[in-house]
């Protein structure tokens, strides 16, 4: 069933257009929009994890014109983890805005879904900069829906600086087809070799990628723009958006670079990385409100992404690189379930205390167990704590590491890990106090149990069960 | 999988179940969270006993479930695993039964008993770990499952003890990981294997591997409260009473005392630890956390933080025992395992009672509460004079096993230990004895209750601490009887040393 | 490919190329919102003015059609990025009175 491809990404783009239409109607179309794509994309994945890898030329033009979508386990394990998410985002979201808002929310949050679906599925470079255009563009004004002042002045900065991103990008896809000219990534990834023009390409396409990453220190748009917009939508950028960045980088050092790259680079990247996790973690530490706290805490969980490359960089291909590149994704992944979850239960004790300052919870925590036990468990992973994926994830990391003998990537991974703990438990102990509450573990269904489902799938699903993970990966590669 | 294959994954899920379903539960539903809770323990316990029977006629229960390619989680079954996993099941359904009672009418019991459950399986998963992955598993998800019980009560004394014990097991947790990544990466999977692992291991990464000791040490030393690690412990009572005498008797200090014990004995090996020098530091640390924690205890005014003194003194009685070269001490060492947590419990069950029930928190106030509350006082001093090492307690077996076992190594020091911890217990124990049943009673005591007819205090907080003195006494009265923890020691010290 | 293609390449590329350093130097520099707006698009005209000039083949042959595409499909998300941050800028000046 190859259809399943492109339906992944026509679908909601299709949702888009009927909220659109009829507005009155918004909620139920976009719930049922959301539905079919998540079922699409899951598809997708089942049919990578069973058949190899999936490829579909739209209108029959194949490369180079022709809009050309593929998936292979790496793509697939993104779609996959972006759609359960986008999924219960979409759940919470039905429960969580008025009418008003709502009418606004749906149209742009399906046409987010849609370039995200796209970036995940695309075949060639250029393609991939619509996508990448689309889900900036669709984010900033998601993140600006709240219309606060504050919302909207830094999401204006979120767009220029994501426009800055898409130009150096387009910039490198340009150098990219001057030089061998392909824009399909298989078929550059054969024609690409080491030299200036491959090696600018790379630095103009990573740079911008990097930048809408937020990695470190071109993070300081992320935690104004994530802080402040509505609280399905900031686990939507912390979760996706930021990540989905990542992971196009990660493809194209993959499938495209893996020639040109020094292991000077990637260890450029890594100390970014690093400087990430302790700056990202010590700032969630001073946080003064829950979502600052998170969204600080995405700047810091990006970095540990980026330390994954030196440490690839230095690995020689084979089953340990394999498994480090798994364990990668584990991460990205884990985090993607963990901070959407942790988002996701931050805005309902948020609403229910009508504020998100951390030292004021108490009473709005304990009053809402369920959400306060998905902060929790979305906070184990986070940390990194068993059972969680990112327990897996960093444990294998930091084997290779030390095989490698690169044992300060141990060490600033394990500050990250204990700040991390501080600025979690931080928000946790304010759950334990004196104020009498009736105890009733959920409250408000159709908002908790979506973050508590993604708490549970990052801290014991993908740590207990992640091994199917390894089996998708291998399914093929681009190429 | 055969029966044998699941029962460790049983006996994980008969506590872990019943914890979550708990959460779920409301606060007013009193009776079914008591149903479940006692029905978890019940079932554990038929399990273990099952187990045992198996483990001691050689048979081996193993569940390997593959997390990642080189990460195994693994739950099995050896003799020491069984003697902790037992240990814990009888104290967790004992404490249950003492946490209902004390309990009553609070608030916030669902999460207190969701995480009570969860805590008690983290407990038996880190005696079934297999390999240290599986091991370090749970012994972080030990330190999240207690930490809301710290913070339980909510008061600003309660937030802060809670933090201290976080900041201090979350640190722990962190060198013990580095430790165990470290050795991983080093000689691949670490299986806890009896002799150990790394007797064969080559020479060029010796120093290393001594480095890790120190790591794992470090890491393991936290829990098990090693001078001077131990910190956490005094400021932990915040807790209520239960929460206290599981984290001393069994949970947490057990847990890494436990740990110390397997990395000495199925990673290391006493072979290539003893060759290295690692069982001389190890005793020196043991030795001086012993003597420090009798010293502080005797400076105590406060009842409980005396008590958490001795434990940080007695709980390095077990790595005391793992540090002298020899089956003889090691017998002594792994004993204390239990008989520590038998009469360690009991002091606390009769603790929280004499403040439950007459607002009693201070030694000073403890004059004539043996008339006022005979069978508690009598508990409390069964559990005082086996810690002092009075026969036939079983104190006095661990110390008896550890002071053979000394003198069979030629370390004459050590007995000089055991001799001036012991004179330091007396000199804190028995005063406190000596107020209870010898000083008047005060015309007024600070907070009494009304009584509950007769009886000094309700039932369920009566009879726990009674069965655990009987099962002390026991301990040490039926050493020489089949399946008693002495037996049972001397069959992991002959499975250990192989010979 | 003749020198006279490659000259007119490397002129209207090399413009391009200039245009994107100005646009970026303005970007980085300025703070209104106004002037960073049209710099991002100084430099979106310097990108598509390489592509273009990419897409050259000489006078008698005809174009490469894909960059011309890829310029086409650019300029609409140009248009449309463009657009949405002015509205912001709206919102912002509104708020601001």
């Amino acid at each position: 069933m190859i259809d399943a491809l492109p339906l992944a990404v026509t679908l909601p783009l299709i949702g888009a257009l009927a909220v659109t239409v009829w507005p009155a109607h918004a909620r139920g179309l976009g719930l049922a929009g959301a539905l079919i794509t998540a079922v699409s994309a899951l598809t997708v994945t089942t049919e990578v994890w069973s058949r190899g890898a999936l490829r579909a030329d739209l209108g029959g033009w194949g490369a180079p014109l022709g809009i050309a979508l593929e998936a292979d386990g790496l793509s697939a394990a993104f779609l996959a983890m972006a759609n359960l998410v986008a999924l219960a985002v979409s759940v919470y979201a039905g429960g969580y805005f008025k009418r008003e808002t709502a009418r606004h929310f749906w149209p742009l949050w399906l046409l987010l879904w849609s370039a995200l679906n796209g970036l995940f599925l695309a075949a060639d470079l250029f393609n991939l900069y619509v996508t990448l255009e689309l889900l900036g563009l669709s984010a900033a004004a998601l993140g600006a829906l709240t219309g606060t002042r504050e919302a909207v002045a830094a999401n204006l900065r979120y767009l220029l600086v994501g426009l800055l991103g898409s130009m150096s990008y387009l910039l490198g896809v340009a150098l990219v087809y001057a030089a061998y000219g392909v824009l399909d990534i298989g078929l550059v990834a054969e024609a690409v070799e080491p030299g200036p023009v491959a090696w600018t390409a790379m630095t103009l396409m990573i740079g911008g990628l990097i930048l809408k990453a937020a990695l470190f220190p071109m993070h300081f748009w992320l935690p104004p723009a994530h802080a402040n917009a509505p609280a399905p939508v900031s686990a939507a950028l912390s979760a996706l958006v930021v990540k989905a960045a990542f992971y196009l980088a990660l493809r194209l050092w993959l499938d495209v670079f893996a020639p040109v790259l020094g292991e000077a680079a990637a260890n450029l990247l890594g100390i970014l990385g690093a400087g990430a996790v302790v700056w990202g973690s010590w700032r969630a530490l001073r946080a003064e409100r829950l979502k600052l706290l998170a969204a600080y805490s995405t700047v810091a969980q990006m970095g540990y992404l980026f330390i994954a490359f030196p440490l690839l960089a230095a690995t020689p291909p084979g089953l340990a690189r394999e498994n480090l590149l798994a364990a990668v994704v584990l991460l990205a992944l884990t985090h993607g379930f963990a901070k959407a979850g942790l988002f996701l239960a931050a805005g309902m004790v948020q609403k229910t205390a009508g504020h998100d300052r951390i030292d004021e919870l108490g009473g709005a925590a304990q009053a809402l167990p369920a959400a306060t036990f998905a902060i929790g468990l979305a906070g184990v992973a986070l940390i990194g704590l068993p059972p969680s994926g990112t327990f897996l994830a960093k444990w294998m990391m930091l084997e290779q590491a030390m095989i490698l003998g690169l044992w300060w990537w141990l060490v600033v991974m394990m500050v990250g890990t204990l700040l991390a703990a501080a600025y979690i438990f931080r928000v946790l102990s304010r759950a334990f106090n004196r104020e009498p509450t009736p105890y009733r573990f959920v409250n408000d269904a159709s908002t908790e149990l979506p973050a508590l489902l993604l708490g549970l799938i990052a801290t014991f699903g993908l740590g207990i069960a992640a091994q199917p993970l390894w089996r998708l990966l291998e399914q093929g590669a681009f190429g | 999988m055969s029966f044998d294959a699941w029962l460790p994954v049983a006996i994980l899920l008969s506590s872990m179940i019943p914890g979550m379903l708990i959460f779920l539960l409301r606060e007013e539903s009193h009776r079914l969270r008591t149903v479940l809770n006692m029905t978890g323990a019940l079932v554990k316990l038929g399990l273990v006993i099952w187990m045992i029977g198996g483990v001691y006629d050689g048979q081996s229960y193993e569940t390997r479930w593959t997390l990642a390619p080189g990460l195994d989680l693994v739950l099995s079954a050896d003799a020491l695993s069984v003697l902790f996993v037992a240990l814990s099941t009888i104290l967790w359904l004992v404490t249950t039964v003492y946490a209902i009672g004390y309990l009553e009418h609070s608030p916030n019991r669902s999460r207190f008993f969701g995480f009570f459950s969860i805590c008690v399986s983290a407990t038996v998963g880190i005696a079934l770990s297999g390999n240290l992955l599986t091991f370090v598993i749970f012994y972080e998800v030990l330190t999240l499952a207690t930490y809301p019980l710290v913070a339980h009560r909510g008061t600003p004394d309660a937030a802060h003890g809670a933090k201290v014990y976080l900041a201090y097991t979350m640190g722990g947790g962190a060198l013990l990981l580095v430790g165990a990544i470290w050795l991983q990466a080093l000689v691949g999977p670490v299986e806890f294997t009896q002799g150990g692992i790394l007797g064969l291991s080559p020479e060029e990464i010796r120093v290393q591997l001594i480095l890790i000791f120190f790591v794992l040490l470090a890491g393991l030393g936290v829990k098990a409260a090693l001078v001077p690690l131990h910190g956490w412990l005094p400021q932990a009572m915040v807790a209520p009473a239960p929460v206290s005498a599981l984290l001393h008797a069994v949970a947490v200090v057990k847990a890494g005392a436990f740990g110390i014990v397997r990395v000495v004995y199925d990673v290391y090996g006493v072979d290539f630890a003893y060759a290295n020098g690692l069982l001389l530091a190890l005793g020196i640390l043991a030795s001086i956390t012993i003597l420090y924690g009798s010293l502080m205890a005797l400076t105590q005014d406060s009842l409980k933080k005396r008590l958490a003194y001795s434990t940080v003194s007695q709980v390095s009685y077990i790595a005391l025992g793992a540090s002298i070269f020899g089956p003889i001490a090691t017998i002594g060492g792994v004993v204390h395992l239990v008989h520590q947590g038998l009469m360690k419990i009991t002091l606390f069950f009769c603790a929280g009672n004499y403040a439950e029930a007459l607002g009693v928190h201070k030694v000073s106030e403890m004059d004539g509460v043996g008339r006022r509350m005979p069978w508690t006082s009598l508990a409390f001093t069964v559990g005082a004079l086996g810690m002092i090492g009075v026969p036939p307690i079983a104190g006095f077996v661990s110390k008896w096993y550890l002071g053979l076992g000394a003198a069979d190594a030629g370390s004459n020091w050590v007995i000089a230990v055991l001799v001036a911890s012991s004179v330091l217990n007396a000199a804190y124990f028995l005063p406190i004895l000596h107020r209870a049943w010898f000083r008047p009673a005060p015309t007024q005591w600070p907070q009494e209750h009304r009584r509950i007819g007769r009886s000094e205090i309700a039932g369920a907080l009566l009879w726990p601490p009674v069965i655990t003195a009987v099962l002390a006494l026991s301990a040490g009265l039926f050493a020489a009887a089949p399946f008693s923890p002495l037996e049972w020691a001397t069959l992991i010290a002959e499975r250990e040393y192989g010979r | 490919m003749t020198s006279h293609v490659l000259g007119t390449q490397l002129l209207y590329g090399g413009s391009g190329i200039l245009l994107v350093l100005l646009g970026l130097w303005s970007f980085l520099v300025h703070a209104p919102l106004l002037r960073k707006l049209i710099a991002i698009n100084v430099m979106g005209a310097g990108v598509f003015h390489l592509l273009v000039a990419i897409a050259y083949r000489g006078i008698d042959t005809p174009p490469d059609p894909v960059p011309h595409a890829l310029v086409l499909t650019g300029i609409v998300v140009a248009v449309s990025a463009t657009a949405l941050a002015l509205a912001f800028g709206k919102r912002l000046d509104r708020d601001g009175d």
